[in-house]
């Protein structure tokens, strides 16, 4: 139970996944001008992470291992990444219209994502068991969404302000997403 | 590295691929949401600023809810008459015509026309100077504060800040309204195109007050509304409103206001007047 606890906040805090392992980047520079957006945007990262979780677990423990294939683990999770992601899209747009809307642009998103494909590596190369690799994925999805969050609040607050002409934009984006990352850097005594 | 390595690598990936590429077909047809093959026809007539004047998501939302017909086919502020009448033909309705209009910014108490009462360094946007104490730095507190939460709203460049206030460039608005949202005062609102007399004023204070506060505001005389022929010229709460049905644009008003508060035909030229 306490190592659950530990992988979980860990996951979010301590290796947070866009600030500590700076993995998923895109999305987080990409869908940050809104705080809205980004709320969205965390919710379906975090939708697919911990389903990415439990499905490439099953894959790799159930099929990879057992015909001892396990080199193959990227290419796998990339393949059942990919079709859960459209298949869950489709899924969404029949039965929920609303969620649709507020998750449903985002999906096509994080078919690709760099952080979904490394939570299942991850999981693989710490050798999780079922329960710690779906801890690991809604901790690190959830670490995600705090992060582009309260990116997206920064950014909202910068647009308002007088920035000087070279840095707007981009530029002071990945200024405050470097500072940012500094910060969490103090969590890394946590645990 | 035996044979049976590669068979399993084949087989495993392979047969995932397939199932899941089966799994993925059969879905899309289980799970297909019908859509009305008139929605990508009306979307493509559209503008595709995605700016919601229209009160929609976007144009894709909008042209969802024409074809359902929870939409007017005019409700397009930026496509205007034009993209009406296609989108009229793609539903085989008709379309009356209407007269094309414009934002304007009810305000004309520029630098040198107004003055401040203190010095306003903080964010630049006007929806966070309106919460200060006079709601912002500007004499008037019904005024433009030129701060350009406006221009930022707006997604045709048609806004622009000359000399402190803002000034809304009429051949690129669409009147598609995210100005009038935009701005705290309540400064902004849609005019017909045609009509050029309009009142550059939106205070409410008292004939003593507005003359402290800036050169060209309407004190409240009612010089007009008498002088006005066609009684086009409605007056409540301290300030003159233009009815834009009645208006003739004749003028009278504009040089019987002892201000200069409202606009003629040729705004330069009461800008020189002014001087």
């Amino acid at each position: 139970m306490t190592q659950i606890l530990v992988i979980f906040l860990g996951a979010i805090f301590v290796n947070n996944f866009v600030l500590s392992r700076f993995l998923g980047t895109c999305p987080f520079l990409g869908v940050s001008k809104k705080v809205e957006t980004a709320t969205g945007m965390g919710l379906a990262v975090t939708f697919v992470m911990t389903l990415a979780s439990i499905m490439s677990y099953i894959v790799y423990d159930w099929i990879l291992v057992p015909l001892e294939i396990e080199y193959l683990y990227t290419i796998a999770f990339i393949l059942v990444i990919a079709s859960l992601v459209q298949f869950v899209e489709m899924v969404i747009q029949k039965t929920s219209p609303t969620l649709y809307q507020a998750l449903g642009v985002y999906l096509p998103l994080i078919t690709t994502n760099c952080a979904v494909l490394g939570v299942a590596i991850i999981n693989k190369n710490e050798g999780y068991n079922l329960i710690k690799s779906i801890f690991n994925g809604l901790g690190g999805a959830l670490g995600f969404t705090l992060a582009i969050v309260l990116f997206a609040g920064i950014r909202e607050r910068i647009e308002k302000n007088n920035i000087l002409e070279a840095f707007k934009g981009f530029p002071i984006a990945l200024i405050t997403a470097g500072l940012m990352s500094i910060a969490f850097l103090g969590f890394q005594g946590l645990l | 590295m035996n044979i049976m390595t590669i068979v399993y690598s084949i087989a495993s990936i392979g047969g995932l691929g397939l199932l899941f590429g089966i799994g993925l077909g059969y879905a899309s047809k289980k799970f297909a949401v019908p859509v009305d093959p008139k929605v990508p026809l009306i979307r493509d007539v559209l503008p595709g600023a995605n700016c919601g004047g229209c009160g929609y998501a976007g144009c894709d939302a909008f042209a969802k809810a024409v074809a359902e017909g929870d939409a007017n086919p005019e409700g397009c502020p930026v496509g205007g008459i034009k993209v009406a009448q296609q989108v009229a033909d793609i539903l085989g309705l008709t379309v009356e015509e209407k007269d094309p209009t414009t934002a304007f910014v009810k305000c004309n108490g520029t630098c040198e026309h107004s003055q401040n009462h203190y010095k306003y360094y903080g964010i630049q946007d006007c929806n966070e100077a309106a919460l200060l104490p006079g709601g912002g730095s500007k004499s008037c507190s019904y005024g433009c504060m030129g701060l350009g939460s406006c221009v930022k709203a707006c997604p045709f460049d048609a806004i622009e800040i000359r000399n402190g206030v803002a000034v809304v460039i009429e051949e690129k608005c669409t009147s598609c309204g995210n100005c009038v949202e935009a701005c705290p005062k309540g400064l902004i609102e849609i005019v017909p195109l045609k009509n050029k007399i309009r009142v550059a004023c939106n205070s409410e204070d008292k004939g003593k007050e507005v003359r402290s506060n800036c050169e060209v505001g309407c004190i409240g005389c009612r010089m007009c509304v008498r002088t006005c022929e066609y009684d086009a010229i409605d007056f409540n709460n301290q300030l003159a409103h233009i009815n834009y049905e009645k208006c003739t644009q004749c003028q009278a008003c504009v040089e019987k206001c002892p201000t200069n508060a409202i606009l003629g035909l040729q705004e330069v030229k009461v800008e020189e007047k002014a001087n």
